[in-house]
């Protein structure tokens, strides 16, 4: 067992000292991992922050009964009782006054109301359906409508469903470029350790004479990989820092002009660590698809 | 220890390298394989290296045959062995205590441990004073000397060189011979395909004579 680590210490070292041994080419190597990894993870960042920005609920589902202006007291309270035979799930009554109170709070439309003769608004009831799924909130919102003294029926979460769909294209496209970009990892590791390979044969052919095993062979350039792969991680959560780092506030104070207010999060301590994992494994991976395709052929 | 029966070796371009080749060898001879160029000494010493696998025929070392040997087995097996080259396979680009250390390595010995074994290897072969030498800066005997210091430091039971002299002065060959000597009055084996015939005047060894591919004799 003593020997098994003492192999695997030594395969390490020897990675280390190759990466060292040439640096111009291990930054390059590492600038090319980097930026292939950066790209995904950056544009998954971006579309984490439009789901936060889109309030980080997209599943919560709310319809709107907008009465006609005609309705009564009465029809008011026809309303609320088949709402709650109908176990519809949490609902509460929104008056006209309330509503045109609430409007007025809007900045810019205040003076606008004061201005028009009666309040135009209907009453209202906003219903957040117990079963959220699509299907059932459509129908739901069909049978309001078939009721009386309804004027219109609302889904307002529209927006944020379309919002999801939209992102959830987007996280798929990014998924394949994630794919793309993670093939083109393990050819940037398949190649340099091919060119390790070319460049040690010799040695190889030695040590295979002398005993090595074809574990003992691969190793360090298993570990070598593993170690670009990883430290490529790390550089690409660097890259993916500092352009977050540069771009929050600038964001912060646009989105604040809207109105809204929005804190753009950069990559999680659990996220760098994922890269550099996800990266570990991908330079693993290349090499030791390079190592048995060359060794092979090695005879 | 070695018993090689019918072994018979062609080539994919059907060259006939060995051809129906039987002996014995036991524990602690000395053994030369010997025969003019072409005779079939290197291919010999291949299979008995376990660097090639024989066509027909079983060659048998230390009862395992190579023949039928898994791919994975022949390292461990070549560990076993201690294997000089004409051509020395060194690598020049470590110092002669690096090159030494290497089969340690291979074989997962502690770091102190194995530069303990290295250097006394290096001290038998008279290069102990040269251990961070570059291997540019030794002469053609004192590589030979390193190689043989690199086959013997894992402690092998076996020796089995290839024409350990053919590019070496009389002075270094003299040397090469004493260090060969002196292991085999250790109890190692020692396998040696040349065709020098310094080697058979001064050590008087048992000779295996290939012709062609043939074994012409095997005789004290």
């Amino acid at each position: 067992m003593k020997a098994f680590f003492a192999q695997h210490r030594m395969a390490l070292d020897d990675a280390k000292q190759k990466l060292f041994a040439s640096p111009l080419s291990t930054i390059l190597s590492l600038v090319m991992i980097g930026a292939a990894m950066a790209l995904p993870a950056a544009g998954l960042l971006v579309l984490d922050n439009l789901k936060s920005l889109a309030g980080g609920t997209p599943q919560v589902q709310q319809i709107s009964l907008f009465m006609t202006a005609s309705a009564d007291r009465e029809a008011i309270n026809e309303i609320e009782t088949r709402l709650r035979a109908a176990r519809a799930g949490n609902w509460r009554f929104v008056s006209r006054d309330e509503a045109f109170e609430r409007l007025k709070l809007v900045e810019g439309v205040s003076e606008i109301l004061e201005s028009l003769p009666k309040n135009p608004l209907p009453d209202a009831f906003v219903v957040e359906p117990a079963d959220i799924r699509p299907e059932a909130v459509e129908n739901l919102a069909q049978v309001f409508s078939s009721w009386p003294n309804v004027a219109h029926v609302q889904l307002d979460s529209d927006w944020v469903r379309r919002l999801d769909v939209f992102l959830r294209i987007g996280k798929l496209a990014i998924f394949m470029l994630a794919g793309l970009f993670g093939g083109a990892l393990v050819i940037i590791t398949f190649n340099t350790i091919r060119l390790q390979i070319l460049a040690q044969a010799s040695e190889i052919e030695v040590t295979r004479l002398i005993g090595a095993t074809n574990a003992f062979i691969r190793r360090p350039f298993q570990y070598f990989g593993l170690l670009q792969g990883f430290l490529g991680g790390l550089f690409a959560s660097l890259l993916i820092f500092s352009g977050s780092w540069l771009l929050s506030e600038p964001l912060d104070d646009l989105v604040a002009l809207y109105g809204a207010v929005w804190n753009f999060h950069g990559l999680s301590f659990e996220t760098i660590a994922e890269m550099a994992a996800i990266g570990a494994f991908l330079g693993w991976f290349g090499a030791f698809l390079s190592v048995t395709v060359h060794l092979k052929r090695m005879g | 220890m070695i018993t090689a029966r019918a072994l018979f070796k062609r080539y994919p371009q059907g060259i006939e390298a060995l051809k129906e080749v039987s002996f014995e060898i036991g524990a602690g001879e000395m053994v030369f394989i010997t025969g003019h160029s072409g005779a079939g000494k290197t291919t010999l010493f291949r299979l008995l290296a376990a660097i090639e696998r024989p066509t027909s025929g079983s060659l048998l070392i230390n009862g395992k045959n190579i023949g039928a040997l898994s791919n994975s087995a022949i390292p461990y097996l070549r560990r076993k062995f201690g294997l000089i080259f004409q051509d020395q396979k060194l690598l020049f680009d470590r110092n002669a205590l690096d090159n030494v250390l290497l089969p340690l390595k291979i074989a997962g010995l502690s770091a102190p441990e194995a530069l303990r074994r290295a250097r006394a290897a290096l001290d038998k072969v008279g290069l102990l004073d040269r251990e961070k030498a570059s291997l540019l800066t030794l002469s053609g005997g004192e590589q030979q000397r390193l190689a043989i210091a690199r086959a013997v430091v894992n402690r092998p039971t076996i020796l089995l060189a290839d024409e350990p002299t053919a590019n070496l002065d009389q002075d270094s060959a003299a040397e090469i011979l004493g260090i060969f000597r002196a292991f085999h009055q250790v109890g190692v084996t020692l396998i040696v395909a040349t065709h020098d015939p310094r080697w058979i005047a001064r050590l008087s060894p048992r000779i295996l004579r290939l012709d062609r591919g043939s074994l012409l004799e095997n005789a004290e």
